[in-house]
């Protein structure tokens, strides 16, 4: 069994001089080196970076300087994230040779802040799927059940964070792409509200729905990544000026009086009866530590997926419009442009990505625009409200993260309806823009994880924490 | 039937995505199938619905008031050619676009 790092050991290993960063990061590479070939996590090392990174910090160590928050912390990035010098293909054989000239916001303030890159993790082409099998570069498994999915679209960040190959990663999340495999590998996974990190060098599926987000082994160490990577970003018109609290602070407070909502929705048929009777049980964990739980009604639950994928294809039809074999990536070569165009796409575009496009490019074509694309938007509005009507009410609300456990590879992937209703929970909170985590919540049919969803209220990422945190010291993992 | 296969081709067209013959129909019956799904949005009287095309409102973005217009380097023109699929530096090669 490998040591389970965390931030706190981390730091203290090395202040007290037990291990150098370079051992600690050379140790994850080993770990990597074992495990990758079976799980598949990682589609690329950023081994050099690593190196000067860790001898920076080891500088600061021997001269005795403070340490920054993460300082040490090997960490991985889901590889729709930029980093410079490192490829970035986002799953996909139309990016198989990017290699960025830049990086995201979010790797800089990681770095920024002490963390080792350690390299990109796999997941489902351009973060379009639920179960990472999307991936061009095959799926990624299980850490905690070999023979199933890890969740998507972030199964890699999740599968490396569960499988100890990583103290924490970054994913992005879309309709459920953090907090899906979040649950699905029994770790604990949070998107922040839309805005609350910037977008600057993730590369776009859906911008109005797309955010980067921690994956960890605790709720101190998710609380301390979204600290570094939360905050305005000149880069991103779309990243708030809203105050970042200090997270860590809120952490341990009493739970004891706040107002829960059960929303009735949520508890409808098509849940696996495990999930349930854990979700249930990891309820009344809440209810011991005094919160007040309420049963509310959020009548738009039931029209989210199909909102969803008129949004999310609309806008990723638009984004994916830069692959064209022109400035980077694949091109398949024809005297003519416009062939030139097809035949890159049609050959660099995966089965999903390419159904995707077509259902995208139709919802927002002239004769039909209004009909789905529109009536879409406004359904999203309604959305929107009933969270908003709901957060008049209460403080948060809880519910399960996947209504099925991780399931088995090669099960849905025949049927792409079945597949894009996994993400039923979590795409109501993507649409209408609010925070929400992924707690682990037991485990059923033997090893099989279950989450729970916690959803705040916009830029209620304290209080999110808070509750997540009491739920993990009350045993909410091992019901 | 929601879509024919007239449709895909259009929006395949439209979207610059060359698809095969088994595509085409693969797609048209799996979209099919997920419009008929999305058609319960119509069970919604949505009629005094203002869309909603993102979810911040103009007081939580810095953008309600426009940002000073600076230059600012961005060297990266030579890392960004080097890696393009024809580059003739300073410029990307394209297949001939124009008939003399």
């Amino acid at each position: 069994m490998t040591t389970t790092w965390t931030i706190d050991a981390v730091k203290e290993a090395l202040a007290a001089k037990k291990i150098s960063a370079r051992e600690l990061t050379s140790d994850f590479y080993k770990r990597i080196e074992a495990r990758n070939p079976e799980l598949n996590a990682f589609l690329a090392l950023s081994p050099e970076r690593a190196r000067r990174q860790t001898d920076r910090i080891d500088a600061l160590v021997a001269e005795g300087k403070a340490l920054p928050p993460l300082a040490g912390v090997p960490v991985a990035i889901k590889d729709v994230i930029s980093t410079r010098g490192t490829k970035t293909t986002c799953g996909s054989k139309i990016l198989e040779n990017y290699i960025p000239p830049f990086d995201a916001t979010a790797v800089e303030r990681l770095e920024a802040a002490g963390a080792v890159i350690l390299g990109k993790t796999n997941c489902d082409e351009f973060a379009m799927g639920s179960s990472n099998e999307n991936s061009a570069y095959g799926p990624v498994k299980n850490p905690a059940a070999m023979d199933r999915v890890p969740g998507g679209s972030s199964g890699g960040s999740a599968a490396a964070v569960a499988a100890g190959l990583a103290v924490a990663a970054l994913g992005t999340d879309t309709g459920g792409s953090i907090r899906q495999p979040g649950s699905f590998c029994g770790i604990p996974a949070m998107m922040g509200s839309y805005g609350r990190v910037s977008r600057y060098g993730l590369i776009a599926f859906a911008s109005s729905l797309d955010r980067i987000g921690p994956f960890a082994t605790n709720i101190k160490d998710v609380a301390a990544i979204l600290q570094v990577i939360a905050g305005r970003d000149p880069h991103d018109s779309t990243s708030t000026t809203a105050p970042v609290p200090k997270y860590s602070a809120e952490l341990g407070k009493p739970v004891k009086g706040l107002r829960l909502g059960i929303p009735k929705e949520y508890f409808a048929e098509g849940m696996d009866a495990g999930v349930r009777q854990k979700i249930e049980a990891g309820i009344e964990i809440f209810k011991k530590l005094g919160c007040e739980l309420m049963e509310i009604r959020m009548p738009h639950t039931d029209y989210a997926i199909a909102t969803y994928y008129i949004i999310a294809t609309a806008e990723a039809s638009s984004n994916l419009a830069r692959y064209d074999g022109v400035r980077y990536g694949l091109r398949v070569a024809d005297d003519s442009l416009l062939a030139m165009y097809r035949k890159t796409r049609g050959a660099g575009f995966g089965p999903e990505v390419k159904r995707r496009i077509v259902l995208g490019t139709y919802v927002l074509s002239a004769g039909y625009y209004d009909a789905y694309y529109l009536k879409g938007q406004k359904v999203r509005a309604l959305i929107a409200q009933d969270f908003h009507d709901a957060f008049s009410k209460v403080d948060a609300i809880l519910t399960p993260t996947s209504p099925v456990p991780p399931f088995k590879l090669g099960e849905r992937t025949d049927d792409p309806l079945q597949m894009y209703l996994a993400d039923i929970y979590t795409v109501t909170g993507s649409l209408a823009g609010v925070p929400g985590i992924s707690v682990p919540c037991g485990r059923v049919k033997g090893n099989l994880p279950v989450g729970m969803q916690i959803f705040g209220p916009a830029f209620g990422e304290a209080r999110v924490l808070q509750l997540a945190h009491a739920f993990e010291q009350a045993g909410g993992a091992n019901l | 039937m929601k879509i024919s296969r007239e449709d895909v081709v259009r929006v395949a067209e439209l979207a610059y995505l060359d698809l095969s013959e088994s595509e085409l129909e693969m797609y048209r019956a799996q979209i099919d199938e997920i419009l008929e799904y999305i058609g319960k949005l119509n069970e919604l009287d949505t009629t005094k619905v203002e869309p909603m095309a993102q979810v911040l409102s103009d007081d939580q973005t810095a953008d309600a008031t426009l940002r000073e217009d600076l230059i600012v380097p961005c060297a990266v023109a030579e890392d960004v050619l080097k890696h393009a699929p024809d580059p003739e530096p300073p410029y990307f090669r394209v297949p001939k676009v124009i008939e003399r």
